[in-house]
């Protein structure tokens, strides 16, 4: 990505021309350099003190928000991956997203593959119906959502995430996914017809491994969505709080905390569910800033 | 060579079908109809009451207010998200002042991409907490720099002339790496030596940026507008969890009104969808009029 490419010019440019744009850019380059790096602070202090609050008590928290901990109180995260159940709801959410991602990368390679590479009446018609629903604002939906699961006896039930995830997942993974698909050869495709493989086996067996980094941008997309997800839980996990996610198990620590003024707590309850995900996107920055930016892009 | 076409054609369109149907096409086509209804959720009553919840939408201040919050949002975070996003990915891309005529990066720029993009990576549940403890009056991170620099310690979320503001900054905050990355990506696709030939040519790099950049980006900026469009007039998470629409309902948006309406102290699930459907005509047409706004003769570069 910052690959550099050292150029030089076929003819040199007069040197009259090279000293005022040589001064230009230093000036430019003093100028850009300061707001760069206040805004890369603007970005890290936030989390910096997040981390470090979770480590100090919460008298040194109200006393000076600025200062460095005293001691290193893990004893912060032990309370809120215990009692404040973050450890629970993080395995809550660490299911459900393991089957939701798991549905919607099935099904949306399935009907993207069909819509790519298969003729059939109406097939235009059923495939903007389906893309559509990237459009749609979740919002209208969520009124009768709530009665659909509930009638159907998923409502409180990680099922009932599942399936609400992977469905309103599916629009953007069939859009994305049908153009990749598109990109394939046609060639490997028809030999491998020709050799007596059938379209299921053509699909398991070469069209999903040609297909992999298509699918892996997708899946870190899709994964980075549900595990942030908020509205849908809030909505169709009421009640019984042991089978919470995360982001719900979250916003109660911060109310309570309102209450107890345990401070230190919501901070290592934050800390604790930032860091897992920091951790993949340094490891993955490339793939999540590209299969991020690439719905976008087409 | 056709054989066994249909059997996977059916077997693999039809699971995601009926699942989409279910759960995201039944929603929205329900929704419509609710919304003609004086439905109080739980009891079974459900009268068709024709347009009548459109009608008193039209003289409910709270809805006016909410939409007032959105129309600022609308108006501010595209603006202030892309001009931001646009500065930084050209310093990132092109700021550098490697090579007499070549065009780079400032140094540090993968550095600068990976810190940047990080709010994108975070749930918004997160960001919104956060947040809510940096403006925190008394032992927020805001304040302590304030105080240190002996000014006055306001109660940012508190306040009702600033509480709506804190919000903003922090939807505009939470978006700006995201662009800056998406920017930047549609710069490197710009050919190298359409930038080389205007350096020579004496163009400064303002003039640049002006003439060469933004037309040849003009795409991806349209699409940003349309996005951040959208998150405006959403914006429903960070509201809830930071200021509740508070206080004295000066920070609402119309998301937190039709969530209190339905799943607040009374269920009032018809006119809540109402509001939906508001918010989903005002979505569209928002979209629309920001392609419309947008449109310009299509540069073709590769």
């Amino acid at each position: 990505m910052t690959t550099v490419e050292e150029t030089t010019p076929a003819v040199a440019p007069p040197r009259s021309a090279d000293r005022p744009l040589r001064r230009e850019l230093g000036v430019a380059n003093a100028f850009s350099h300061t707001f760069l790096l206040l805004w890369a602070a603007m970005t890290v202090l936030p989390l910096a003190w997040m981390f470090l609050s979770s480590l100090k008590s919460n008298s040194e928290i109200l006393a000076d928000p600025w200062g460095l901990p005293g001691e290193l109180r893990l004893d912060n995260w032990a309370r809120a991956w215990t009692k404040a159940h973050i450890g629970q709801y993080f395995l809550n959410s660490a299911v459900v997203v393991a089957g939701s991602l798991t549905l919607t990368m099935l099904l949306g390679a399935a009907a993207a593959y069909v819509f790519a590479r298969y003729e059939f009446r109406g097939r235009q018609v059923v495939y903007y119906l389906f893309v559509g629903g990237m459009m749609f604002p979740v919002f209208l939906a969520l009124v009768p959502l709530f009665f659909v699961v509930r009638n159907a006896g998923l409502f409180g039930t990680w099922t009932g995430l599942i399936l609400v995830y992977a469905a309103y997942s599916l629009p953007f993974t069939v859009f994305f996914l049908t153009a990749f698909f598109r990109t394939l050869p046609t060639s490997v495709a028809e030999a491998a017809l020709i050799d007596g493989c059938g379209h299921f086996r053509l699909f398991f067996r070469v069209m999903l491994p040609m297909a992999r980094p298509g699918l892996i941008s997708v899946a870190i997309f899709n994964f980075l969505s549900h595990w942030n997800q908020f509205l849908l839980p809030q909505v169709l996990m009421q009640g019984d709080e042991s089978k919470w996610m995360l982001a719900q198990g979250l916003n109660a620590l911060a109310v309570n905390q309102g209450y107890a003024g345990d401070y230190a707590q919501l901070f290592a309850g934050l800390t604790i569910a930032v860091l897992p995900v920091l951790v993949v996107y340094v490891t993955f920055q490339r793939q999540i800033q590209a299969g991020l930016t690439a719905g976008q892009l087409k | 060579m056709r054989h066994g076409r249909y059997p996977l054609i059916v077997s693999f369109l039809l699971p995601p079908l009926v699942l989409y149907g279910i759960f995201v096409l039944s929603p929205y086509l329900q929704a419509f109809q609710i919304s003609t209804t004086d439905w109080l959720g739980y009891s079974a009553q459900a009268d068709p009451v024709g347009l009548a919840n459109f009608r008193t939408l039209l003289h409910d201040g709270y809805v006016w207010n909410a939409l007032k919050n959105n129309a600022i949002l609308l108006a501010l975070v595209p603006v202030l998200t892309i001009a931001l996003g646009l500065f930084f990915a050209t310093m990132l891309t092109m700021g550098g002042r490697k090579g007499r005529a070549g065009v780079s990066g400032v140094r540090g720029t993968s550095v600068y991409r990976l810190v940047y993009f990080f709010p994108q990576v975070l749930s918004v549940v997160i960001i919104a907490l956060l947040w809510k403890e940096i403006y925190h009056p008394n032992s927020g991170l805001l304040n302590g720099a304030l105080r240190a620099l002996g000014l006055p310690a306001p109660t940012w979320l508190g306040d009702p002339r600033f509480a709506f503001w804190c919000v903003l900054a922090v939807m505009v905050w939470s978006n700006v790496g995201f662009y800056v990355v998406l920017f930047g990506a549609a710069m490197q696709a710009i050919p190298r030596d359409i930038y080389e030939a205007v350096l020579l040519d004496g163009a400064s790099r303002a003039v640049m940026l002006r003439k060469i950049t933004i037309p040849l980006l003009w795409d991806t900026v349209q699409v940003a507008w349309i996005y951040l469009a959208i998150a405006a007039l959403d914006g429903f998470i960070l509201v809830q969890l930071m200021t509740n629409g508070g206080p004295n309902f000066s920070s609402d948006v119309i998301g937190n009104r039709m969530y209190d309406t339905a799943f607040g102290s009374e269920t009032k699930f018809g006119y809540a969808s109402a509001i939906g459907v508001v918010m989903f005509f005002l979505t569209l047409s928002v979209a629309v009029l920001a392609l419309r706004a947008a449109r310009r003769d299509r540069i073709e570069h590769s």
